[in-house]
């Protein structure tokens, strides 16, 4: 299967490889409902909302995607807009802002705040990014590393506003202003007003159209003027200027439109959870994002989706589920004596729950080792890897140039 | 051909000056690499900077381009002063360039990098290119007839979906060429365009630049084989160490005494 994939985009280099993958991922978004419930006799409920819980992942790397694998940018920090996002649905969609000094609660629809959310993260991108895109490589991402530690920070610190450590929950229910019930909701087919989305099943939905979209008009992004823009920018900084691109400004769309897509999965995620609260956005998420368009193939829209499924199914279920396995295995081997603690011994489900980050980090090592090139690579990617890193041409080019 | 037609904004009427370069100098830190220059390039002609290795050509392409802007004194194109301009509102103005050591993007196709070259002469917003508007399509595909056309134009079309990296030194070159004619310039400059060639190579470049000058597009042109520089330029300057030290048609500047002097030292 994967042989024939490969297969399509290899022999003919004008062929978008595409379209074949999407509509694995098509078949494969509608039949995983079918398949949870059925596979769980109906209890399929906890499967369903993991995945609208990925959901929110996909979003966030494909943003960063933009950010990184289109335009070059390398950000440390993006869990920050991810906090933004949340942070303005808890405002804006709560009972909250009764205990601030605003002493007025806010309840905006579900829609509205995700789209304020989007561009308020936005905002905040391009207000870090105006100054700092100036900047090169090492550079901006260590100025984005900063302030993807000092976001959190400022939620957890200015409790007046956000209650500090614990957070804001009782969000408001996302209510949407129609939707088709039918046979999978167990109604009738008809079109409700007011649909207030509690089912898991619901925001599964609600999450793969929005997905869907995102992935055209991204798709449709990078092969446009922009797109082409972007790529030259990430190719050659000086060149592009020279023809014309105003790159700073591109650099700053880039990271805006990022930063947008961060700030729209954290109203979502705000809306899902219910609850918000810093420790939630804290640096190992923004490395989790990386890891996943890293991983999946940085520049290629399905490869980054494929990514970030793959790393969050390995973070959220392969890992918890290590230590019971363990035990399991223990005692089916007959060393049933290792699962009770003893002396210095945690027992082996508290020990494997211990070292679980080691074997995430193996898990790493080993497929960066095995396909460096990620596992769907956009083909740019793929040649860098085969053919040798293109040398990173900047300033001092041009400086070496005047001198000859 | 009309491939390489001129900028949509037209030039004032009976101009005959192009680029004036009027007593420009660039320091950097306590070295001067062009000192106190100043010359005029004609509308319609092919000028040449010549000098030995290090006399500051480049870094005079780099000012009238807007990479390193001028120290002191001023850059007239089109009887508009840019001094300081950025990279990119020179390529809007007019002013099109090529790399001493080819800067081509390398990931991309060579279609791509003739695309790019269209970037400010394009109009899509960001909102057309999102949603893939009418506009956008049809902007798009004019974008991609014109980068054929282009590429037709210094005969590389057959390699307009390998990447640019993948292209023969020559080709790279040419392509250079196409991509900085994309921008729609009035004044193209480049720099070291023959470097490497072969003498049959070289002959074709020169028939390459008389077609560009048809087009109506003044050539300013770095190059170090006197053969090129003396078969296809009418003015000449010589820099050295940063100072111009002769300005004139090609038979002044091969009797000139201080260029001989420059570049083959005192005493021959």
């Amino acid at each position: 299967m994967l042989r024939s994939i490969r297969k399509v985009w290899e022999t003919d280099p004008r062929q978008d490889p595409n379209p074949l993958v999407y509509t694995i991922l098509t078949l494969g978004a509608i039949l995983y409902p079918i398949w949870a419930q059925v596979s769980t006799g109906g209890q399929g409920d906890f499967l369903i909302s993991v995945l609208a819980d990925a959901g929110v992942y996909i979003l966030l790397a494909i943003g960063l995607n933009v950010v990184i694998g289109f335009a070059g940018l390398l950000d440390l920090g993006y869990a920050a807009f991810f906090a933004i996002g949340a942070y303005t649905y808890a405002f804006l969609a709560s009972e909250h802002l009764i205990v601030t000094p605003l002493q007025t609660a806010i309840h905006l629809p579900f829609w509205v705040v995700l789209l304020v959310g989007m561009f308020v993260a936005a905002g905040f991108g391009l207000l870090l990014g105006a100054p700092t895109l100036r900047l090169r490589g090492d550079y901006l991402a260590i100025v984005t590393l900063g302030f993807g530690e000092i976001v959190p920070r400022v939620f957890k610190n200015v409790s007046v506003w956000t209650s500090g450590v614990n957070g804001i929950s009782a969000l408001d229910k996302p209510v949407l202003p129609v939707w088709l019930n039918g046979p999978w909701s167990g109604d009738r087919l008809q079109l409700v007003q007011n649909f207030k989305i509690i089912s898991p099943m619901a925001f599964y939905v609600v999450m793969v159209i929005l997905l869907g979209i995102c992935v055209v008009l991204v798709n449709n992004l990078r092969r446009s003027r922009v797109g082409r823009a972007w790529m030259a920018v990430r190719e050659d900084e000086v060149a592009a200027a020279a023809m014309g691109v105003n790159t700073v400004r591109m650099k700053l769309l880039a990271f805006a439109i990022g930063a947008a897509f961060s700030g729209f999965a954290g109203a979502f995620y705000g809306a899902k959870l219910s609850l918000v609260s810093p420790e939630n956005f804290g640096f190992s998420v923004s490395i989790t994002i990386l890891v996943m368009i890293v991983l999946g193939g940085m520049g290629n829209i399905p490869g980054v989706i494929i990514g970030s499924l793959l790393i969050y199914s390995v973070i959220f279920l392969f890992l918890p589920a290590l230590p019971p396995l363990a035990e399991e295995w223990a005692t089916n081997l007959g060393l049933g004596s290792l699962v009770p603690p003893s002396g210095e011994w945690p027992g082996i489900g508290q020990e494997i729950q211990n070292l679980k980050f080691l074997f995430f980090g193996l898990i790493l090592v080993l497929t960066m080792l095995l396909r460096p090139q990620g596992l769907i690579p956009s083909r740019v990617r793929k040649q860098e890897l085969t053919q040798g890193v293109h040398e990173d041409q900047t300033i001092e080019d041009v400086n070496a140039e005047t001198t000859a | 051909m009309t491939v390489a037609t001129t900028a949509p904004r037209a030039a004032p009427a009976g101009q005959d000056l192009i680029l004036k370069i009027d007593h420009v100098t660039k320091r950097f830190g306590g070295l001067v690499a062009v000192d106190d220059v100043s010359f005029d390039v004609k509308r319609g002609e092919v000028f040449a900077l010549i000098g030995p290795n290090g006399a500051g050509k480049t870094t005079l392409f780099n000012s009238i381009t807007g990479m390193f802007p001028p120290s002191d004194g001023r850059i007239i194109f089109e009887g508009t002063e840019i001094t300081g301009a950025k990279p990119h509102q020179a390529a809007e103005f007019g002013i099109a360039r090529t790399f001493q050591n080819i800067r081509l993007f390398e990931y991309m196709s060579a279609l791509d990098n003739v695309r790019l070259g269209q970037h400010c002469r394009s109009r899509s917003r960001l909102w057309d290119s999102l949603f893939k508007t009418p506009f956008e399509r049809h902007e798009e595909r004019a974008i991609t007839d014109r980068a054929m056309e282009l590429l037709t134009f210094v005969g590389i079309e057959k390699r307009s979906e390998d990447y640019a990296r993948n292209l023969a030194y020559g080709q790279q070159r040419r392509l250079e060429i196409a991509r900085a004619l994309a921008t729609r310039p009035r004044l193209l400059l480049l720099d070291e365009p023959a470097a490497g060639f072969t003498p049959q190579e070289k002959v074709e470049l020169m028939r390459l630049v008389d077609r560009i000058l048809a087009e109506g597009i003044t050539v300013f042109l770095i190059e170090h084989d006197m053969k090129v520089v003396m078969g296809i330029s009418r003015n000449i300057a010589v820099l050295d160490h940063g100072e111009l030290i002769a300005l004139g048609p090609p038979e002044v500047i091969r009797n000139d005494q201080r260029v001989i002097e420059a570049y083959l030292g005192k005493g021959a």
